[in-house]
């Protein structure tokens, strides 16, 4: 059997989904048998490739999120999105009570330590900020859903063997978690 | 001069976070300036605004799913002060054993699974098969040997904290589990397997720069003054005062980790959500510094554990003046503190307070202001937090490690890239090196970018009209 193509990408999240997945620990020589991982914050790939299935840990902040996101859904079979950000936006929704303008302003202006007399706000050759963070699925379809901050390993990898066994898995209420 | 091409890569790869990098050529082709960008912001210091304080051990954990523990703990400690408690001995130590845990695998994961593809692959290596994946099939040994070892270390943040990432074990005033004899046992009878993997990979690294000679010296060098934590002028990693140390040796100040804002300020660049900490005295940018694995061993006097402090003396006999500016012996520094961190666990083991079950300072105390500073695996990491007197968060400064070295990682790629390109001419290999700079460095962009950010890696090239020439994304 062909392997089955990955690409995992990390947006709006603090990379622990990833670390979660590399939590699988020494079961990672066994996956890896079964899939190519082409593009990756863990490996070197540049632009994400057609594949069977594509991974989205974190949600959507800032305008290249929302292009990545859309790539990969496009390039994609099976779209799984991993950890509460992908999923409800997570921790990044907390500044959806203010406005991206106001949230930079007091970033880079206002904290304590900040030496800013110009009042520089970063913004050149960056990505602009949505007015809020949103899940991945405001912008795209997600066929499967690993919710949890972050998911356990063992979970990320029973939904890649379900995959690979053909089927589109829902995490079942044993491994269901949020924290 | 106007610029006649620019190169961007984009994602920076193997790192942690969301990075690019850009380049500018003059019409000769040559470089004519270098970018490091942090392209992701999040706003932790902004929208933590009005939540009660003893939330934070929990909230800013998630700024980082790598170090996790290092803000959990930052946090931690900026709440005993709000409360004005001193934690019990059980309770520091406990911290400790949950901090030295990240250490191993936080610099286990640098160093095998994101560094060591360039350095047994080679820089110029099929980019295909350079991560931890083509590791795991050529060199299948050192692969479950640098996994077992981050498993290691991720075993003990879940013993204490229940999960491997975002854990929670520390809270305001102490902590909310003992240890039990059973998971101590265990730990020890792991330990010295560990020790052998990282004594085996100390030999590679050693072996690697001797090899390399004047060109792994030369990698993106360049001399600063270091910062890292002291302890009786030991190495320290939860709770010490604050070094500098001069590009010669000087001890230029030292000072306790409170009094920070006296003496770190942080500047803003416009194309970069990362900004940019320089030391007050001396201003912007001469006060830059470095800190993390090389800044640590460069800023203390000694390490206290013995396998350590041999493999630190040895370290400094490479240079005249015992200060090493080698920006690739960031990774011989990490492995240092790797074996520190797996003596410092053996010693903690072995105290009986390890073991106690006085966990706990309760305070009826509300202090408007706490300051938490650790050494995270990157660098200092600072948490101060203001509250109004129900405990409500009415500000927050967060310097993180990353962002210390932030200078250094822009001059880095700078260097490499005026050593590397000729003529305009950009390889896959010359970009890999540019981005094995930010590796070296071992930086954590979401922690970074904490603020609100990103950071990907791309290789574009523009004309002086901002014509686009080439573009060479890797894939």
């Amino acid at each position: 059997m062909a392997k089955a193509k990955v690409a995992t990408v990390w947006l709006e999240a603090c990379a622990g989904c990833h670390m979660s997945f590399l939590d699988i620990d020494e079961r990672l020589a066994d996956l890896v048998e079964k899939v190519d991982i082409l593009y990756s914050p863990v490996v070197d790939g540049k632009e994400i490739p057609q594949v069977d299935v594509g991974v989205i840990d974190g949600a959507l902040g800032n305008e290249e999120e929302v292009h990545l996101a859309k790539e990969m859904r496009d390039r994609c079979k099976i779209l799984v999105g991993w950890g509460d950000c992908a999923v409800f936006g997570g921790i990044n929704c907390m500044r959806n009570f203010l406005s991206p303008e106001k949230v930079l302003e007091e970033a880079y202006t206002e904290t304590k330590s900040t030496v800013n007399p110009e009042k520089v706000i970063p913004g050149e050759e960056l990505p602009a900020l949505l007015p809020k963070a949103i899940p991945i699925d405001h912008v795209v379809k997600c066929d499967v859903y690993i919710p949890g901050c972050p998911p356990d390993a063992d979970t990320i990898l029973w939904v890649f063997q379900e995959i690979l066994e053909g089927r589109v898995p829902k995490v079942p209420a044993n491994m269901m978690r949020y924290d | 001069m106007t610029t006649v091409r620019k190169i961007e890569i984009n994602p920076v790869t193997r790192i942690e976070g969301h990075g690019k990098i850009t380049v500018h050529l003059d019409e000769a082709g040559q470089v004519q300036d270098a970018r490091f960008h942090v392209t992701q912001f999040r706003g932790f210091e902004v929208f933590s605004k009005g939540r009660d304080f003893r939330e934070m051990p929990v909230i800013t954990p998630r700024i980082c799913g790598i170090c996790p523990v290092s803000h959990h703990l930052a946090a931690a400690k900026a709440c005993d002060a709000i409360l004005g408690v001193e934690i019990t001995p059980s309770a520091h130590k406990l911290r400790e054993l949950m901090h030295m845990g990240q250490f191993v695998q936080s610099h286990a994961l640098s160093f095998f699974h994101l560094s060591s593809p360039d350095l047994l692959f080679g820089f110029d290596a099929d980019p295909a098969i350079r991560n931890v994946v083509g590791l795991a099939r050529q060199f299948p040994e050192l692969a479950v040997k640098g996994i077992s070892l981050r498993k290691f270390g991720q075993e003990i943040i879940k013993t204490l904290g229940g999960k491997k990432v975002h854990p929670w074990h520390s809270i305001p005033g102490g902590v909310n589990r003992s240890l039990r004899q059973d998971e101590r046992d265990e730990i020890v009878r792991d330990l010295p397997a560990m020790k052998a993997i990282v004594r085996e990979a100390l030999d590679l690294i050693k072996n690697y720069l001797a090899e390399k000679g004047e060109e792994a010296k030369r990698f993106a060098t360049l001399e600063t003054a270091f910062l890292g934590l002291v302890n009786g002028g030991f190495l320290e990693l939860y709770d010490g005062d604050i070094r500098f140390r001069g590009p010669r040796g000087r001890i230029i100040d030292e000072f306790p980790d409170w009094e920070y804002l006296d003496h770190i300020g942080e500047h803003v660049e416009a194309w970069s959500y990362l900004k940019f900490p320089f030391y007050r005295g001396l201003g912007y940018p001469n006060g830059s510094y470095r800190v993390g694995p090389l800044g640590r061993v460069n800023a203390c006097d000694d390490i206290s554990t013995p396998e350590a402090s041999a493999e630190l003396a040895a370290f400094r006999k490479l240079t005249e003046d015992g200060v090493v500016h080698y920006t690739m012996y960031y990774h011989y520094a990490r492995l240092i503190e790797t074996l520190y961190g797996l003596e410092r666990i053996e010693e903690l083991l072995d105290d009986e307070d390890i073991m106690g079950s006085d966990l706990r300072v309760h305070s009826r105390e509300l202090y408007p202001e706490g300051i938490g500073v650790i050494e995270a695996p990157r660098g200092t990491l600072i948490h101060h937090y203001e509250v109004d007197d129900r405990g409500a968060i009415t500000r927050v400064n967060l310097i993180v490690a990353t962002g210390h070295n932030n200078f250094a990682m822009n001059k880095g790629v700078e260097l490499v890239a005026r050593d590397y390109i000729r003529d305009g001419k950009v390889t896959e290999g010359i970009m890999n090196r540019m981005e094995h700079v930010i590796r070296c460095y071992d930086p954590c962009l979401s922690c970074s970018t904490h603020a609100v950010g990103k950071m990907p890696l791309r290789l574009q090239v523009f004309d002086a009209k901002g014509v686009l020439l080439s573009d060479q994304e890797r894939s």
